[in-house]
């Protein structure tokens, strides 16, 4: 480039002769050229911020007239709730499916355990190996046996439901998941659209820029986040019941 | 006054995620409901209805494709199937995109995350009402 091929020579002249002065121990003209020496790199130096200063105003300025960036803007923090969310229920979930699991098993292997044992007493019996004393021992036993079998089961029942409803993270997540991925694609977008910008003069987006009517499907919220509902979003299942009978059903 | 219900109508889950397909099927099946059949977005639902033979329709509202307001009104907007009962089960929670879902002609909605009682809840309120209507 022509203009740091200028400045080249020029510090090369001045260094030549800062040189010569400080060999003739001259210090006071060695001190006058590098002052410009500094003035020079200065120059050079405002002049690179203020190139920087003014590309960074001008993409700034573009920002701020594109409301579609200025709304992904607005949207990053919620985004780091909305991550934060996915954990908080992915580790709930897998909580309440664990807890399901060993309930489950501890059921398991107690039923297993009595079977066994009673099991044992009535192959005794089949062999006529009982008194009759023993007998009425297996017979209470196997009464009790078959009511825990009974409760035990409709325990199990549950926390298998349990289990299968505590899989419902993966939808919620998923559909919150999905937002981050869109958000993130637009700031990507919008980042591209920065940096092609920043190249020359700001335009006015077009007509096809401005927002279009939305669909169905981007207007819709998804799941809301604790502590970040929007306005109009009802707490709970109570809530709809109550919005849906006030409105006849 | 509680009504029997058909435990063998036909019911066609719809939802985008598998697994809540899956939960859906499953808690179905424990009410005692075992024929069920699945789609996973209106555009996919849609041929099954128009094909006939589904009873009741439980679907979501967030879906790829066609959404399940679409699937809705487009339900309603069919002769056939204007009357079939429908729920839906989803994560919008907006008063006002209840309100629409009322609107364009829902029988019952549950806010996601939601309980195996709620579902039973609402089947059987959903079924009472329509066979008042029928009485």
């Amino acid at each position: 480039m022509a203009a740091s091929e200028d400045n080249k020579a020029e510090l090369l002249e001045h260094a030549r002769s800062l040189v010569a002065h400080l060999e003739a121990n001259e210090s006071e003209q060695a001190g006058q050229v590098l002052d410009l020496m500094t003035e020079l790199r200065e120059s050079e130096l405002f002049q690179e911020v203020g190139q920087l200063t003014r590309t960074l105003h001008d993409a700034l300025t573009v920002f701020r007239n594109d409301s579609r960036l200025s709304a992904i803007a607005s949207e990053i923090p919620d985004t780091q709730d909305r991550l934060q969310h996915v954990i908080e229920l992915t580790e709930q979930s897998a909580h309440r499916t664990l807890g399901a699991i060993e309930n489950s098993l501890f059921l398991v292997q107690e039923l297993g355990q009595v079977a066994r044992d009673v099991g044992g007493r009535w192959d005794s019996f089949r062999k006529r190996e009982l008194e009759a004393e023993e007998f009425r021992g297996l017979c209470r036993d196997m009464d009790g046996f078959l009511g825990r079998i009974n409760d035990d089961g409709e325990r199990l029942q549950s926390e298998l439901t349990t289990a299968l409803m505590a899989q419902d993270y993966q939808d919620i997540t998923g559909q919150i998941i999905r937002k981050v991925i869109t958000l993130v694609k637009d700031v990507e977008a919008g980042l591209v659209s920065m940096i092609r910008l920043s190249d020359q003069a700001p335009e006015n987006p077009t007509a096809a820029d401005r927002k279009k009517e939305k669909t169905d499907r981007e207007r819709l919220e998804g799941p809301q986040i604790p502590g970040k509902e929007t306005d109009g979003a009802v707490s709970g299942q109570d809530e709809v019941d109550d919005l849906l009978s006030s409105l006849g059903f | 006054m509680p009504v029997s219900l058909d435990k063998n109508m036909k019911i066609l889950i719809v939802d985008d995620f598998s697994t809540m397909r899956r939960i859906i099927k499953n808690l179905l099946r424990e009410l005692g409901f075992n024929n069920t059949v699945e789609a996973d977005d209106g555009n996919t639902a849609l041929p099954v209805l128009k094909r006939g033979g589904i009873e009741f329709l439980v679907t979501d509202w967030n879906m790829p494709g066609m959404t399940g307001l679409e699937l809705l009104k487009a339900v309603r907007a069919e002769p056939e199937l204007k009357t079939l009962p429908v729920l839906m089960v989803t994560a919008e929670s907006k008063r006002e995109q209840i309100i629409e879902a009322a609107q364009a002609g829902v029988n019952g909605y549950i806010v996601k995350p939601f309980t195996a009682n709620t579902l039973k809840e609402k089947i059987e309120k959903i079924f009472e009402r329509v066979h008042g209507e029928k009485a």
